[in-house]
């Protein structure tokens, strides 16, 4: 079962290059057969010359970022992407969601259908679309907002999942929340799931965790791709009956968007370490869900400065604890454990349910995934992805500021000129206050 | 890839655009699209002369024996009237060699009559007849010791165009060039051995470009040159973080017609020794806030920021633009809507002889007070009436157009004004939308 991959924008481009990097690597390390195949099946095409071409379209409104992509793919000897594959225009979006949405979006919209369909053809049994994009710019968040509303409509059996990247927090795009805004307030009608990574929250891990300096965004974007691989690399799932299991999508959708409003899911891996130190460590099933676990409920992003202090709401009567103000409240969590004695793995930490919303039982809020291969040269390695409240403070911020500029008016001439209009907007945030809104609840 | 056309209008204009595509050639080699317009035969006969004279296609130039006389009107009306059809006529040509035609970079400037008169003419013409190109404008500002008396009088005139039609606008000053290549003489022939200068590695340099011999304004108009090549950079090669050439008034245009771009360049120079890299890097963006860089006479730390773009060249990473405006954001003032106000952009490919290199571009209150500024030298000639006649000669103009270019000027003037009175106060959050639960 396939997944076809949807690359939009410089950033979509330029992680879904690095994703492929280490399904790939990872996939040829494995020394199990049965996994090796899994994998390749679900992200590449064997060629008949015996290459392996990713499953993958490349959509930019300029060459640039697609150019170097391939060309990266290509060096690496390991596996290419298709040569027809892609679909570039001359001149960029300009950072303009509208433009992209309105006016690039429609007009591109034949070609970049034509080439998801041959993609699509090529796989024997679809098991769904992904999209990679930022949200800051204008290509991957306007272009890939449009085009998730085309694959929705041609594909509606499919689980569509979309990964997103959101910027820095300090400024990278001066129209990166109305950008956000924008696209959120759409995906959240057509999306099954929305992965989220955040820049700033990576950039902390290259720093603190990996040691790296000066971090590029090659560094940012191995990462995403590490964690991301770490959920969508071959798993044996409660339902998989003791085979790769051939709906992934599916099932994390299931797994963990069970509400149509609550689809925002973080990620979170553990162990991270520089790769030089990695053959020198070894870890317990123990240490590393202890630490997980109290990553998730503290709402650290990573496996340092945790908060050892924050403790669930105490578990008789479901009274509000006073720490109850830092406690990141679960809708729901799928563990994915990888690597030696995963089947002694014990996960009992992430059923209990004070650290769930009430209206799920814990059997019902939490899955585990296993493989006995380790993951990217991890002897072990647990990835967590959490439909939770780790990213309504995120949301909140970059709401927050957009609404301020909004108030202002400022640059909405730009946005106007394209087609999107004032009350285009006031749509936007309306349905973001709802998802806001939303998770806050998950306290009570 | 998009192409751009530059049109380079005037005696200024004209020395500028040479250096441009002296030092483009030197960087990137592609085909020219130029579009040169003159009214005096001097110059565009020597840049036709000279060197670089394969370039430039008869058919891209115009030129009238005569010159404007330093009269914006003469250039604006009369001119710009006759010459109408054979300008649109060659901008057409230029056009139409584009595969796509992204960006008109307009260089003039506008104490004169030609570069002031005509070239805003020639951006009218370019709105109308290709409304979806953008149109930069570089724009040379007199300075309060211009030798053309009526500078003032072509400059205000010139900026009720420049405030309707252009996208976005560059103001450079002559003295802020002339203080940088001060700068850099002093450096270069100061000498401590460690201050080794590299050489052809200057802002002003244009050595290893087509046109060996050095003129007075060359090393001038070398920095303006650098200015336009750094802004195009993220568009001519890859990098981590590309900005598209639209992306730059896209993102710090937030009112249409507060489009007016202060600029910053650095280094000014290379030194040869390589070691110092990490301390030279952050010392860069120190840099680029600083006055000393800065190519017109402003003081926009004393005002408000209303939005800022970085484009960053060379061996730069993420890491190191984050680092660096966390670490200026504390001392500089953005407007309270977009306190995050940033653009920012990685090319990996740096100017010729530099290993990295930054150009900012602020969008920023302080702006007002060049313009209030230019306003009081108008209003000194204009109580008087003086020279008012030579203009009010010129078929097509009269008092109206001063007075309407007057009022342009304090209505932006005003806008400004109302941005920086929101500083003094602490604006609280405006309320968001209620969710009925």
């Amino acid at each position: 079962m396939s997944v076809v991959t949807v690359q939009l924008g410089q950033c979509g481009n330029q992680v879904g290059q690095e994703l492929f990097d280490v399904l790939c690597s990872d996939a040829l390390a494995a020394h199990r057969k049965t996994y090796s195949t899994a994998s390749c099946e679900r992200f590449f095409h064997l060629t008949s010359h015996g290459d392996l071409e990713a499953r993958a379209v490349l959509i930019d409104m300029e060459p640039k970022a697609i150019n170097s992509s391939m060309t990266k793919a290509l060096k690496g000897g390991r596996w290419r992407y298709g040569e027809a594959s892609h679909f570039s225009q001359k001149q960029g979006s300009g950072n303009n969601w509208a433009n992209g949405f309105c006016v690039h979006g429609p007009r591109h919209k034949d070609a970049v259908e034509e080439l998801v369909r041959r993609e699509v053809e090529r796989c024997d049994r679809l098991a769904g679309l992904m999209t990679m994009m930022s949200v800051a710019g204008g290509t991957g968040s306007g272009v890939g907002t449009y085009i998730t509303q085309c694959l929705r409509d041609i594909y509606p059996a499919s689980f569509i999942l979309n990964h997103l990247t959101w910027p820095y927090g300090t400024g990278e795009v001066i129209l990166q929340n109305y950008n956000s805004v924008l696209t959120l307030a759409h995906l959240y009608q057509l999306s099954d799931a929305i992965v989220v990574h955040e820049n700033d929250t990576v950039h902390g891990i290259c720093s603190r965790l990996l040691n790296i300096k000066p971090i590029a965004f090659t560094d940012i974007n191995r990462v995403i791709a590490h964690q991301l691989g770490g959920v969508l690399q071959p798993a044996l799932t409660p339902d998989s009956n003791g085979v790769y299991s051939l709906n992934p999508l599916g099932e994390l959708v299931s797994a963990l968007c069970c509400h149509p409003e609550y689809k925002l899911l973080s990620v979170s891996t553990i162990p991270q370490m520089p790769s030089s130190s990695v053959p020198y460590s070894s870890f317990s099933w123990t240490g590393l869900l202890k630490h997980l676990r109290q990553m998730l409920i503290s709402n650290t992003k990573m496996e340092e400065g945790i908060d050892w202090h924050v403790r669930p709401p105490a578990a008789s009567g479901r009274i509000r604890s006073v720490a109850g103000s830092s406690f990141n409240t679960s809708l729901a969590n799928l563990l994915i454990l990888r690597g030696k004695d995963v089947y002694c793995a014990e996960t009992g930490n992430f059923e209990e349910a004070t650290i769930y919303t009430p209206w799920l039982s814990p059997a019902e809020a939490f899955s585990a995934w296993k493989s006995p291969i380790p993951f990217n040269k991890y002897e072990k390695s647990a990835t967590l992805v959490s439909n939770s409240q780790a990213l309504l403070g995120p949301l909140e911020d970059i709401v927050r500021k957009a609404w301020n500029m909004f108030a202002s008016r400022a640059y909405i001439h730009q946005y106007d000129t394209f087609g999107i209009s004032e009350d285009n907007f006031l749509d936007s945030f309306t349905a973001l206050e709802q998802v806001v809104s939303s998770y806050r609840e998950l306290k009570s | 890839m998009t192409q751009s056309v530059v049109v380079q209008v005037g005696q200024c204009g004209n020395q500028v655009g040479y250096r441009f595509w002296d030092l483009a050639l030197r960087e990137y080699a592609s085909v020219n699209k130029a579009v040169l317009v003159d009214m005096e035969e001097g110059v565009i006969s020597q840049i036709l002369q000279g060197p670089l004279r394969e370039l430039f296609d008869s058919a891209q130039l115009l030129t009238d024996v005569s010159g404007s006389g330093n009269n914006w009107a003469t250039g604006h009306m009369t001119y710009g009237s006759v010459y109408r059809e054979l300008i649109v006529d060659k901008l057409r040509k230029a056009a139409e060699l584009c595969d796509c035609l992204q960006c008109f970079f307009l260089i003039h400037s506008l104490g004169g009559g030609t570069g002031s008169g005509l070239g805003t003419r020639v951006l009218g013409l370019l709105e109308e007849e290709f409304p979806g190109v953008s149109r930069i404008v570089t724009s040379m500002y007199p300075s309060a010791e211009d030798d053309v008396i009526t500078s003032p009088y072509n400059s205000v005139l010139a900026m009720r165009e420049l405030t309707e039609h252009a996208h976005c606008v560059l103001p450079v000053e002559n003295q802020s060039l002339m203080d940088i290549v001060q700068k850099i003489q002093m450096v270069a022939h100061g000498a401590k051995p460690e201050l080794m200068v590299r050489r052809n590695a200057t802002l002003s340099s244009g050595q290893g470009g087509v046109h060996e011999v050095e003129k007075p304004f060359d090393a001038m108009n070398n920095i303006v040159a650098n200015l336009l090549l750094n802004m195009t950079s993220s568009a001519r090669f890859e990098g981590s973080l590309n900005v598209d050439l639209n992306e730059i008034a896209m993102n710090l245009v937030p009112f249409p017609r507060l489009h007016y771009l202060v600029p910053s360049l650095t280094p000014l120079y290379t030194l040869a020794d390589v070691n110092a890299v990490p301390r030279r890097l952050d010392q860069m963006f120190s840099d680029a806030f600083s006055k000393d860089h800065q190519l017109i006479h402003a003081n926009p730390k004393q005002s408000m920021y209303l939005a800022c773009a970085l484009m960053v060249r060379g061996n730069v990473h993420v890491s190191d633009l984050r680092r660096n405006i966390e670490r200026l954001r504390p001392s500089l003032s953005f407007v309270s809507w977009n306190q995050e106000g940033w653009k920012t952009g990685l090319c990996s490919v740096p100017p010729v002889g530099h290993s990295h290199s930054l150009l900012a571009l602020a969008n920023n209150t302080c702006m007002k007070l060049n313009f209030m500024e230019l306003k009081e030298r108008f209003t000194k000639l204009y109580r008087k009436k003086a020279h008012l006649h030579h203009f009010l000669h010129v078929e097509g103009m009269d008092l109206g157009c001063f007075t309407e270019a007057t009022s342009s000027l304090d209505s932006l003037i005003e806008e400004y004004d109302s941005l920086d009175a929101t500083r003094a106060q602490a604006t609280p959050d405006p309320p968001r939308l209620r969710i009925a639960t």
